[in-house]
């Protein structure tokens, strides 16, 4: 399977693509920067919010007591899942028991991490996903690229080009207003035909038993008022204590993922509408894996608000695809390992250490440094190439030695500098194929140093 | 009068002598008494962020033992310091003789700005200068605010430079974005890494950079490396070598005021 680096190679070959790409997401973190700036009291909002999942997770058993008795209260029936495979089983037989044949659905990134459309569609179903950029990927046959940003890698062009391939609009069409005017008629009816609601949420609350749902669209909101069945999935670790916490969240979600101050629709389910279902499918599939681990529990504490794909300079220059994972980016890159090391092995490394993610993300996870705990990881758990590990193994031997390290620098500037370019910069050389190498001086400092002593 | 042992990372040592010097002279006229050990090699860096964190515990365990006698260590490097203050306590057993280490490690313009509590350097620089943030200065060191970050700015590196004579800055349209080196993610991520350098690039250029500076000298030899295969590359200088009075070279000195760009 291809790593990282050699699907990055790819999108980066469009350079005109990857620019473009980079200054879409580019615009976005700016546009969060200018509205978290607005907020003297944003690394406060920070620290408690950090405090806070933290505090959550650690207790996680408990509070998902808490919230499954009082969502029962309510009237909801309360699913457990302890993997994807259950969780697509209990919803096709929520479904089927109810003769749903066709269902929407809104954004769900825990739906998308569980495989749940092909599982529904190969039960005969009709599964439309009702997020406007989820739609166009999902007509594409694509997953998404980003977990707020979903056809973030897609120009309004090539929309233009689904949409009259799928819902019959003028060819060559790319006015946003024109084909978004498109997808919210198709939509619409989609909405009216439904026999069933499925959401994602964005936050439990434990001591209620509600959940809050957050889009811009309004779509999950259309998708549970009009069907009387509405699913909510639900990963484990998405519980905060009660609502008075809920506004900490609230206020850094949608300015983190966005620049919002709010998102349009934070909608809050406390229970089935008169008449209607309201079932919640609480999933682990991994989860509390990371829970018992201490180098990346605190990955968990995550709500989804990618900021820290937004800010990362690898994924603006790469795309979401090329992690190959259902959450990309620095936290992707964090959770596809814990889910499979062997096969999301090159993703630690697919990041320059820069920091940024760890310093925009809303809840304060350390992300640089658990990427930095995952190569290690890697590493011991024998999955690192060997192409990698040797010259490391070489070159800590030959530093051991200040002798043998100040002898061998000798011997490496002078061969640089007898040697003809073309030996030099060859295909074998990834550091000299677009860049130069310094030009090497006949004194070391520490020969220079020796001098000046004297 | 502090005793300072010279940390010179390796690749310092092997292609950038100067700036170990220009380190040096630097230290030396503010009064430190400044050594270098030629046992020391490599802080380990490479190998800890490749993963292998066997092959550098003897090197971090080297280090502290050649530092031992010193007051302080002090080396023109961010990311190198940031390797010993931040995580050789991920490679090594937390003891008071590694505590002592990592809390008398200083990055060079921390050292001078909040040890040695220098606010001006004396001489001339009239050039207006590209400040390039290394990532490891600015969000494991604090050298200076991170962009994500919100609070009171500053920036210690140009606290300093801001005091000599005819000095201007360019401002970039991303402040402090990577430049794209990480070390051996330049190599094993060569496409992105180049394209993220050559972007860092184009905003100096569009900003007006005349002189190209940082206080990691790894990040210069990357964008370097690409700025020298752009048809008019400008000089790039470690900021210990603008901190000694060294003056760049190819190019003429231009009044920054007047706007002018040579
Ligand atoms: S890790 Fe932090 S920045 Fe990234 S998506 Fe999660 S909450 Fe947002």
């Amino acid at each position: 399977m291809a790593g990282h680096a050699q699907l990055a190679d790819k999108f980066v070959a469009n350079e005109e693509r990857a620019q473009w790409h980079d200054k879409s997401l580019w615009f976005v973190r700016h546009k969060r920067d200018n509205i978290s700036h607005s907020i003297p009291e944003w690394e406060t909002l920070r620290e408690t919010a950090s405090q806070v999942k933290l505090h959550t997770v650690a207790h996680l058993a408990q509070y998902l007591e808490e919230f499954e008795t009082n969502a029962k209260k309510l009237g909801v029936t309360v699913h457990w899942a302890s993997n994807a495979a259950e969780h697509n089983e209990i919803v096709l037989s929520i479904l089927q028991e109810h003769n749903v044949k066709r269902v929407v659905k809104s954004k769900s990134m825990l739906t998308e991490e569980c495989h749940l459309n092909p599982h529904l569609e190969a039960a005969g179903m009709e599964v439309v996903d009702t997020d406007l950029g989820e739609r166009i990927v999902q007509l594409r046959k694509e997953p998404p690229s980003h977990i707020v940003l979903p056809a973030i890698h897609i120009k309004k062009e090539e929309v233009g080009e689904v949409f009259h391939e799928h819902l019959g609009t003028e060819a060559g069409a790319s006015d946003p207003g024109y084909l978004t005017e498109a997808a919210r008629q198709h939509l619409r009816e989609n909405f009216l035909a439904a026999d069933a609601g499925i959401t994602g949420v964005n936050f439990g609350i434990a001591s209620t038993g509600g959940i809050v749902v957050c889009t811009n669209e309004g779509n999950a909101d259309l998708g549970t008022a009009l069907p009387n069945l509405h699913i909510a999935c639900m990963g484990i670790e998405k519980l905060i204590p009660s609502p008075d916490h809920l506004s900490l969240y609230t206020r850094l979600l949608a300015r983190s993922a966005t620049g919002q101050p709010i998102t349009t629709y934070t909608s809050h389910f406390h229970g089935p509408k008169p008449g209607g279902e309201m079932h919640i499918v609480l999933v682990d599939n991994g989860r509390s894996d990371i829970l018992g681990s201490d180098d990346f529990r605190r990955s968990l504490s995550c709500i989804r608000c990618g900021a820290c794909m937004n800010t990362c300079p690898v994924y603006r220059r790469s795309g979401g695809h090329s992690y190959q994972s259902t959450v990309p980016g620095p936290i992707g890159s964090i959770l596809g390992p814990s889910q499979n090391a062997k096969e999301h092995s090159s993703l630690p490394f697919a990041c320059s250490l820069c920091g940024s993610c760890t310093d925009v993300c809303p809840v304060k996870i350390d992300l640089h440094h658990q990427l930095l705990t995952w190569r290690k990881e890697i590493y011991v758990r024998g999955l690192l190439p060997f192409s990698k590990t040797f010259p490391m193994k070489v070159m800590s031997k030959v530093f051991q030695r200040p002798g043998l390290y100040a002898f061998g620098g000798k011997v490496a500037r002078k061969a640089l500098r007898l040697m003809p370019r073309w030996m030099i910069y060859n295909p074998l050389n990834g550091w000299g194929r677009q860049r130069d190498l310094p030009e090497a001086p006949k004194e070391s400092f520490r020969d220079l140093y020796k001098k000046r002593k004297k | 009068m502090p005793r300072v042992g010279l940390f010179i990372p390796c690749y310092i040592d092997q292609f950038y002598p100067d700036v170990g010097l220009a380190t040096l002279e630097v230290l030396e006229q503010h009064g430190c008494e400044v050594d270098y050990p030629a046992a020391q090699t490599c802080c380990g860096q490479p190998m800890a962020n490749t993963g292998c964190t066997d092959a550098a515990v003897p090197l971090a365990e080297r280090m502290i033992n050649v530092f031992a006698p010193y007051d302080y260590v002090v080396a023109p490097s961010g990311s190198c310091v940031a390797m010993v203050r931040e995580h050789y306590t991920d490679l090594l057993p937390l003891t008071n003789k590694l505590q002592e280490f990592q809390a008398k490690t200083f990055e060079l313009c921390e050292f001078l700005t909040d040890v040695l509590k220098v606010d001006s350097i004396s001489g001339s620089f009239p050039y207006k200068v590209g400040v390039h943030q290394s990532c490891h200065g600015l969000r494991e060191l604090r050298l200076a605010r991170s962009s994500e970050t919100v609070g009171d700015d500053f920036d210690k590196a140009r606290q300093l430079l801001k005091s000599l004579d005819g000095i201007s800055f360019a401002e970039l349209t991303r402040t402090d974005e990577c430049c794209g080196f990480g070390g051996t993610f330049a190599v094993h991520e060569e496409a992105v890494s180049c394209m993220m350098g050559r972007d860092r690039l184009a905003d100096h250029r569009a900003a007006g950079t005349e002189v190209l500076t940082a206080g990691d000298m790894s990040c210069l030899m990357h964008l370097n490396g690409l700025n020298q295969r752009h048809a008019q590359p400008f000089p790039v200088m470690h900021i210990a070598q603008i901190l000694a009075g060294r003056q760049p070279e190819g190019i003429t000195p231009v009044n920054s005021t007047d706007g002018s760009v040579a």
